[in-house]
């Protein structure tokens, strides 16, 4: 017999869990199945413990500039260990808590691998044992992503590392390759070299972080370079040769083979859907470029199945997954919700310097054929930047010149992942410059700079 | 010190209005009680009235401005004869202060930079008042969008959170927004597009433009909706008068030539008095729905269509159940009276539960009637004629007026709007029970 219920979430990750709690608060009978970890990647192997880490490396830069505050220590010791260990401990305790959130709200959580067994059965297994059958007019797949592979580059857990090694390092690497500039990769790029390995970033497109505006992009190369990172760009990995300790790594930039021989490599270049042993063959569900299609409410081609979070496409991010989550249930429940928000999603790299954005780059709102008003504001300007010693930064607006729209808002320096959401909210509730510009900003923050960027917008800046 | 004065809202429901005219010149002394100029409503004129004392230093806004927001500025006092006008007079968001008063003065700043600075009413809905008066949440964008692309956003259907009009919801067309990645399976919208504007086909023809009264407008606007949103279904009954006119003869006879006692019923009026005494019975008609619940009226309060020379008004006889038939005909004259003048107070004509529309003086043999919201039912009656009826199986003459019930089946089911109708009936066609 099979354990019946109204919605049942495949994955308890940030996109799963919140689905199902999300679920059970509109009252339906609800089930998460999970074959390894609650809390996703996000908890255990991405978001969280990674933020952990570059606290750590935020810390280690601090103390090699004490002097610059007034502080001199003498034998600071780095203890890696400790580091991956708190990083280790953050992780598992968040995770742990993802249990107790889940069974307060009454949600059933089966720990094994779900596949779907058609007419709305589950057969969830662990280690190969047959664990239950589960059954629901509605499932949601948010089995989550892995990352993607190269050829011939592939993977093997000690020279070539992916970020599920490169978050537990054991020695820390004399030097690092890092394929790939996204947010994973730079991330990583900054940890290291703040710890003081000698890193080369190597990106395939013209700039690194390649989402960003390319204004922005172009600051964070600048600022990542004099932190003495080596970055290559429009530069591809050809081959990589182990030898004993090393890699031999050959890159081609511009036509010319560059070899560097390093420690280790880091694969960042991407994920794939977690799309296999779902039971997905012979159902509408489709599935391209290892991502389920959906549409707005999560919905796949087959009825009464969904997906949300990173098996449902770009952007990758932990927020998009739940938020999708949210959206699909409140369909579910007949709550017509609105359709999910691509727009409004705002990116985050916690990299030093930090870079947030949300909405269009000032390129995409051009080619989509507006005439935009964009401002700018630096972080020179701003008294507390410079208070903090942290005047690198720079705050990026973009406007429809005609109706005043927030199109879109870039920002590197210091705490911007934590300022964007100024800009977020702006953008939900559809504000325009008009209200942004009287809105007052307490003095002294950085976030004066975020009013100065729109008042440059419109020729009004006042410290700049 | 200057003062601004607003331009009043004389009801609840007014959005904008004209300034008919200016009683006061710029420079004359202006003592509080004096009317400084009329207006002219939706539905009425009116007298604004000055609160403050002073010299009126200046005519914003001059006679005869259509479309004047409820709140701008339409003139301004000084305390002293020749006193100085502060900074240019703008437009502050309405406050729901419904009388002229001293506004706060308040720059609004268009943000566009520039120093321009708009017109107090060539530039208003900044935020609008719906039909019942509420205040219409909107986003600053939306509402920046319907201003530029001249949309009503009082016609616009709100899909945000608790009905907060939104950008997608004045455009149909996919937002041009891409999404920051790539592409997705098309997402369906959620609630249904609002209304668009409707951009007529341009008009070729040779023709002169009569422009839209406040009137004509809120006509336009109020039976759109109830037309679109309400599900109206009709009953007729035909009714035979014989009775009634001659109950009716015998009436007018015993009344005094004149003088405070005196009285002409009108055919009219008794189909009032039966409709009160009907929705007494059927309460369930006298009512209105909204989405949590059917109000049902305590009083029965009846409103009387009346044509006025550009568009109609509908007066209320209120308590039309409990009130005797002098009192109903001459209550109606009065209000029909000022009705035609425009001199009705807002209270007048607005509320009800329930409206009678007759074109029987017209000829009219039937018709169906469009429901007056909030209200559930509204009875159309044609004109009493001789027709040919058969009784016992025989041909006979008698005088007959059709009548039809046009329902809201929210709230008026088929059954119950023809319960009430044969009570209507019964009432009319054996008429000594109206006079109990
Ligand atoms: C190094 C790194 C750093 C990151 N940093 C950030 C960041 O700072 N901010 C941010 O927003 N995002 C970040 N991300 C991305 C973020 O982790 C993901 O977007 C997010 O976890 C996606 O959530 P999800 O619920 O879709 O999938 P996941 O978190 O991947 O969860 C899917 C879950 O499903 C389970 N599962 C899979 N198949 C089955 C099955 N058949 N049966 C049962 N269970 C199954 C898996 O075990 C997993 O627990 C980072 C990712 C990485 C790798």
């Amino acid at each position: 017999m099979a354990d019946n219920f109204d919605l049942i979430v495949v994955g308890g990750g940030p996109g799963g869990y919140v689905a199902a709690i999300r679920a059970a608060q509109l009252k339906l009978k609800v089930a998460v199945v999970e074959g390894k970890h609650l809390g996703g990647i996000c908890l255990n192997w991405g978001c969280i413990p990674t933020k952990a880490l570059l606290r750590s490396a935020e810390i280690k830069h601090l103390l090699d500039h004490l002097p610059d505050y007034g502080f001199s220590a003498d034998n600071v010791q780095v203890d890696l260990k400790k580091i991956v260990a708190r990083s280790r401990g953050v992780a598992n305790k968040l995770a742990g808590g993802i249990g107790h959130l889940l069974k307060k709200n009454k949600v059933t959580v089966y720990d094994g691998y779900a596949k779907l067994a058609g007419g709305g059965k589950l057969d969830v297994t662990k280690d190969g044992k047959a664990v239950a059958q589960l059954q629901a007019p509605h499932i949601i797949l948010a089995t989550g992503a892995r990352p993607r592979q190269i050829p011939g580059l592939e993977v093997d857990g000690t020279q070539i590392i992916s970020y599920f090694e490169a978050m537990v390092p054991e020695v820390l690497p004399k030097s690092l390759l890092i394929m790939g500039s996204g947010a994973i990769g730079i991330e990583f790029a900054s940890f290291y070299n703040d710890l003081g390995s000698e890193v080369i970033v190597v990106e395939m497109l013209d700039r690194i972080l390649p989402v960003e505006d390319a204004e922005i992009s172009g600051l964070a190369r600048k600022s990542f370079e004099k932190q003495g990172i080596k970055i290559l760009t429009s530069a591809t990995v050809k081959k990589a040769v182990k030898g004993k300790d090393s890699v031999t790594v050959t890159v081609e930039v511009g036509g010319k083979e560059q070899v560097f021989t390093v420690a280790q490599v880091i694969s960042a270049v991407g994920i794939v859907g977690n799309v296999e042993n779902l039971g997905l063959e012979g159902t509408k569900v489709k599935v391209e470029r290892t991502h389920i299609v959906v549409d707005g409410f999560g919905r796949t081609g087959e009825p009464g199945v969904y997906a949300i979070g990173d098996v449902a496409g770009p952007p990758w991010l932990a927020h998009k997954a739940s938020h999708e989550g949210v959206v699909c249930v409140e369909a579910i429940a007949g709550k017509n919700p609105h359709a999910f928000e691509t727009g409004n999603i705002p990116g985050c790299t916690y990299a030093r310097p930090q870079v947030a954005s949300v909405g269009m780059t000032e390129q995409k709102a051009k080619e989509a054929g507006y005439e935009v008003k964009v401002g700018r504001f630096p972080f020179i300007g701003n008294g507390k930047a410079i208070a903090m010693g942290e005047p690198e930064g720079l705050i990026k607006t973009i406007f429809d010149a005609k109706t005043g729209a927030m199109l879109g808002a870039h920002m590197i320096g210091a705490e911007v992942t934590e300022l964007i959401q100024g800009y977020v909210i702006a953008r939900q509730l559809e504000t325009t410059e008009a209200e942004l510009m009287h809105t007052v900003f307490p003095h002294p923050t950085i976030s004066e700079a975020m009013h100065e960027s729109v008042l440059d917008a419109y020729g009004q800046v006042i410290h700049f | 010190m200057s003062i601004n004065i607003l331009m009043p809202a004389l009801s609840p429901t007014m959005t904008e209005g004209k300034l008919s005219r200016w009683l006061k010149k710029e420079g004359d002394e202006v003592k509080s009680g004096d009317v400084l100029a009329e207006i002219e409503t939706d539905k009425a004129t009116m007298e604004v009235e000055a609160v403050e004392e002073g010299f009126l230093a200046k005519i914003v806004v001059p006679d005869g401005t259509e479309g004047v927001a409820v709140n701008a500025v339409i003139g301004v006092l000084t305390e002293e004869k020749g006193g100085a006008v502060d900074a240019a007079p703008v437009a502050e968001k309405p406050a729901p202060a419904p009388k002229a008063e001293t506004a706060p003065k308040a720059a609004a700043p268009e943000a566009s930079g520039g120093g321009e600075i708009p017109t107090p009413f060539k530039e208003p809905t900044s935020a609008k008042t719906e039909e019942h008066g509420e205040r219409i949440f909107a986003s600053p964008l939306a509402r920046r969008i319907a201003k530029q692309s001249g949309i009503d956003l009082a016609t616009v259907k709100g899909s945000g959170p608790n009905g907060r009009i939104v950008k997608a919801d004045l455009d149909e067309a996919p937002a041009h927004e891409a999404p920051k990645e790539e592409p997705k399976a098309e997402a369906p919208k959620a609630a249904a597009p609002a209304t668009p504007k409707a951009a007529g086909p341009a008009i070729a023809a040779p023709h002169k433009k009569i422009p839209n009264s406040s009137m004509r407008k809120v006509i336009a606007k109020r039976l759109l909706e109830s037309k679109q949103t309400v599900p109206h279904f009709y009953l007729t009954v035909n009714v035979e008068l014989d009775a009634l006119l001659e109950l009716r003869a015998k009436l007018n006879a015993t009344s005094p030539k004149d003088g405070p006692g005196a009285f002409k019923l009108s055919v009219n009026d008794l189909i009032i008095k039966a409709c009160g005494v009907a929705l007494r019975r059927h309460p369930n008609v006298n009512a209105s729905w909204t989405d949590e619940a059917i109000i049902q009226y305590d009083d029965v309060d009846i409103s009387i269509a009346v044509a006025i020379p550009d568009g109609l008004i509908t007066p209320i006889v209120r308590k039309a159940d409990a009130l005797g038939l002098a009192a109903i005909s001459n209550t109606m004259k009065d209000l029909g009276a000022r009705a035609k003048a425009g001199k009705l107070k807002p209270d007048e004509y607005q509320g009800g539960g329930f409206s009678i529309s007759n074109l029987g003086m017209f000829g009219i043999a039937e018709f169906s009637a469009i429901i007056n919201p909030p209200q559930a039912a509204i009875l159309a009656v044609g004109a009493g004629e001789k027709r040919a009826v058969v009784k016992n199986d025989q041909l006979a003459i008698a005088t007959v007026m059709s009548a039809t019930l046009s329902c809201d089946h929210r709230v008026v089911d088929g059954a119950l709007g023809a319960q009430f109708l044969a009570t209507l009936k019964g009432l009319l066609e054996d008429p000594l029970g109206l006079m109990l």
